[in-house]
């Protein structure tokens, strides 16, 4: 129970450091590694929360399928224009100040909610999933694949050449 | 938080050692915070983006958390949800950048004002 801890300790502080980094970087392809780093750490927070279909799912979808359209976005976009793309940030002490408000604001909510003490482990959820996804929930399910066929055209006819 | 299940006392001083429901979403609040920062202060569209990914991971962590805690699965099949919805995004998003730097020769947001009056 006390590796669990440990180990929470050390994704979190992986997690906020590399979404840190994200955000404050100054080269963009760096941008995207970190916010690889930070998806698979928050992967590892699914496992901790005996999620390990969903850890399977964030690293295919978020961690292989995201991070490969930003570098092939940033590539398209840098290397067309000839010179190095933007990279500093602007307004960051406005950034921050709205920032640590929403954080505070947040933190406080919290602060004043009941402790939720973890219950029993049930084990691997990922039948119970399934059985979810072609039950209850077979009808946001099958929305779904019509918005990803529906992004999937949307994107070919928005980048494709034109001619 | 030990009081509401008072027949084992020997549970309760385990569940002092573990991370309750609270660790889980005092991070995804800062992991939020950190992308909402990126949103605002990042000046390249692809930059935004990718801080907008952190703020959904963060909304992520709490679903997953509270799934857990309220032994309920319906936060699990959410977050399946949001995942799909947002790879769908940023294909579309990324798309919509690159049309844009077709048509502009840039992705920075402050360049990108046509409908300024």
């Amino acid at each position: 129970m006390t590796g669990e801890a440990v180990a929470f300790g050390v994704v979190a502080v992986v997690i906020v450091a590399a979404s840190l980094a994200v955000v404050l970087t100054p080269n963009l392809f760096h941008a995207v590694i970190y916010l690889a780093v930070a998806l698979v750490a928050t992967g590892i927070v699914f496992l901790l929360l005996e999620s390990p279909f969903l850890f399977g799912v964030q690293l295919l979808l978020y961690a292989g399928g995201v991070v490969t359209l930003a570098v092939f976005a940033i590539m398209l976009t840098e290397r067309l224009v000839g010179e190095r793309i933007a990279q500093t940030n602007r307004y960051i002490a406005n950034g921050a100040i709205v920032c640590a408000a929403v954080l505070a604001a947040v933190l406080g909510f919290l602060a004043g909610g009941p402790g939720v003490p973890a219950p029993a482990a049930t084990g691997d959820v990922t039948p119970a999933i399934g059985r979810a996804l072609a039950g209850a929930f077979a009808l946001p399910f099958e929305l779904l694949g019509v918005l990803l066929l529906a992004a999937l055209l949307g994107a070919l006819h928005l980048a494709r050449a034109d001619d | 938080m030990c009081s509401s299940s008072p027949p084992s006392l020997a549970r309760c001083t385990w569940r002092e050692l573990t991370i309750n429901l609270h660790a889980y979403l005092v991070l995804g609040a800062i992991v939020f915070t950190i992308g909402l920062f990126g949103v605002l202060t990042r000046r390249n569209a692809v930059g935004i983006l990718l801080a907008i990914e952190l703020m959904l991971n963060a909304v992520n962590i709490n679903l997953v958390s509270f799934a857990r805690f309220r032994a309920d699965l319906a936060g699990i099949v959410f977050a399946l949800f949001t995942i799909a919805i947002t790879v769908a995004e940023v294909a579309v998003g990324l798309a919509i950048v690159i049309v844009i730097f077709r048509v502009r020769k840039t992705v920075e947001a402050d360049h990108l004002d046509l409908l300024r009056g």
